[in-house]
């Protein structure tokens, strides 16, 4: 059983979203989404400064078996991205929730509020569709 | 006979099987405008006894001449083991590698071929090759704009010093995907991209520069000077190489001065034919393309790891194939998913047997020979070179008439005069280019001084 942290929102492409005030939001992906990829070997993050658009590809996860991209959550203007998975990229797969974040996002006001699935959302949704 | 395994039966028995009438009702979804009912260039067959007299016929229409054309494919001596080693079943028939456990011989042999030009270039990577030095450049273009993470740009600046022809295939390649290519004029004097054509583009949003070096006239480029520019400007270096030149000339690795922050190309291709591969008829070449570690998982193509098996021991396999269109899919690097398997083969058995020492002296023999060359034909009257020195083993001479009729009386003569630029270059006037590779002799580049100089001095009638 994959592990959904109540205080994140997540997406139908399996990735999460934790608020970090101030207008900027963290990005990952979910515990389910490194189980269903298996070992990470490689993870391209953009440029800070990027500016990315909901449902945008962001970053690409590659693992021994597939290459996947991450999509955006929200749109906005990249301002961090994890330099540690550049040496660790097993990270996303040991602490998908915590030292595996992938970027941070200045998230725009003026763009369309996305649609974000609440942890029960996405338990239900996880429970019913496959990856 | 037909060579095809299936038999009538089991055609229909497949066929059945999804229910289609017809071979042709199989195709149906493909529109009628686009279908070719026959192909009416093509004569009917011919039985392998007809067909081998007639090739011979037509290879003894193309009885060797006295070529001085290169243009981006260059008539080398080719040891004669390479061939007859590169001809071994082993080699020739073996397919793409996947099978790791039943293909150690081919993947060693890719494996020491991008060695071997990581060792030319002086980069830290290269993939397994790809169709020709012209789709080389392409995915190096491609291969910029997806890499230089300091750019939005989907421009890249070309100079009109590259190969024309390479920079009609990448635009092809590349403009389809929405890549524009800025010329960049050359200098009239010196034949060379020089800093203040790029002037314009100074603090420009581009992803790269292509270096050509030497360059389409075979002048060398101020390849640290363009380099450092590139680098100030944010912008990647795309080093365009003759492999032969390499083992004389910088690598581009080094490329740029010494004091510079960045120093080096970013991404190096090239043609590989000049390394053992026949000049043929334009084809089947090689092209190579190498980078840096950093770029490795955007490179395009296979490339080949060496590694350790479950018992420990070093082997080879396919690595990094998560960049591949078999894995990728629409995402891929590229869709070209192959490689130049046999043509790399010849290649790498070309280098072993010459070395770094072998490959400078043919090197140095062609640049020498061509010097010759261009003193000789500049003897000619109406004849002199069109750009100075330094250059490698190509030159532009100008003419005093038209190019097109001097070819032809000298192609009656048995010589393969050049190239003429009036199609690329209209602006140069009558210009034509040649190439003395290190097979030329003196006497081979004194008959050609001889015949340039009987052909302009016909009478006229002779040329109407």
């Amino acid at each position: 059983m994959s592990q959904i942290l109540d205080e994140l929102r997540y997406t139908r492409s399996h990735e999460w979203v934790r608020d970090l005030g101030n207008g900027v939001v963290e990005i990952g992906i979910s515990d389910h989404a490194q189980a269903a990829l298996g070992d990470i070997v490689f993870v391209e993050t953009p440029e800070v400064g990027r500016p990315v658009t909901a449902g945008g590809n962001c970053a690409v996860v590659e693992s021994v078996k597939a290459a996947s991209d991450v999509y955006s959550p929200v749109a906005g203007t990249v301002v961090a991205s994890n330099a540690d998975l550049a040496a660790q990229p097993e990270l996303v797969n040991q602490q998908p929730y915590t030292a595996g974040w992938l970027l941070r996002i200045a998230v725009d006001d003026t763009a369309a509020k996305p649609v974000l699935l609440s942890a029960a959302g996405y338990r239900e949704f996880t429970a019913t569709d496959g990856p | 006979m037909p060579f095809i395994p299936h038999t009538h039966d089991d055609v229909t028995a497949m066929l059945d099987t999804i229910g289609v009438g017809s071979l042709d009702d199989l195709f149906d979804e493909i529109p009628a405008p686009l279908k070719i009912e026959a192909l009416r260039e093509i004569p009917a067959g011919l039985c392998e006894m007809d067909i081998d007299r007639l090739m011979r016929e037509r290879a003894a229409l193309d009885a060797p001449p006295l070529c001085f054309i290169g243009a981006g494919a260059y008539e080398h001596h080719i040891p004669a083991p390479v061939w007859a080693l590169a001809t071994r079943g082993e080699f020739y028939s073996s397919y793409t590698p996947y099978q790791a456990e039943a293909s150690q011989g081919t993947l060693q042999v890719i494996y020491e071929y991008q060695s071997m030009i990581c060792a030319l270039t002086a980069m830290d990577v290269a993939n397994a090759s790809l169709y020709d030095g012209a789709s080389a450049l392409a995915e190096s273009c491609l291969t910029a704009v997806r890499v230089n993470r300091a750019s939005n740009s989907r421009r890249i600046l070309m100079p009109r010093t590259v190969n024309p022809i390479h920079g009609r295939v990448t635009t092809a390649i590349a403009g389809n995907q929405g890549i524009v290519l800025q010329p960049v004029a050359f200098d009239a004097d010196s034949g060379r991209t020089a800093l203040d054509s790029l002037r314009p583009y100074e603090g420009e949003d581009f992803a790269a520069l292509v270096v050509p070096q030497p360059n389409f006239f075979g002048t060398l480029e101020d390849v640290d000077a363009l380099t450092d520019w590139a680098h100030r400007n944010r912008m990647l270096v795309i080093a365009a190489v003759n492999p032969t030149a390499l083992a004389i000339y910088k690598p581009p690795g080094e490329w740029g001065s010494p004091g510079a922050a960045k120093r080096g190309a970013d991404i190096v291709c090239g043609e590989g034919q000049p390394l053992g591969i026949p000049l043929a008829g334009g084809g089947p070449y090689f092209g190579f393309m190498a980078t840096r570690s950093e770029f490795v998982r955007q490179l395009p193509g296979r490339i080949v790891g060496r590694t350790l098996d479950a018992a420990g021991r070093p082997g080879f396999s396919l690595t990094l194939q998560a960049r591949e269109q078999h894995i990728r899919r629409s995402k891929a690097t590229s869709n070209i998913c192959t490689n130049q398997g046999l043509m790399v083969t010849a290649a790498t058995i070309y280098l072993s047997l010459l070395g770094a020492q072998g490959l400078a002296e043919v090197a140095e023999a062609c640049r020498q020979r061509t010097a010759q060359l261009v003193q000789a034909l500049g003897r000619v009257a109406g004849v002199h070179p069109a750009f100075p020195e330094p250059r490698f083993h190509e030159a532009v001479l100008a003419l005093d008439r038209p190019v097109g009729p001097v070819l032809e009386a000298l192609a009656r003569r048995g010589i393969v005069g050049g190239l003429d630029l009036a199609e690329h270059y209209p602006e140069l006037g009558p210009a034509l280019l040649v190439c003395a590779t290190e097979t030329k002799t003196s006497a081979d580049i004194d008959t050609y001084a001889q015949a340039l100089h009987e052909v302009t001095n016909e009478p006229a009638s002779d040329a109407a």
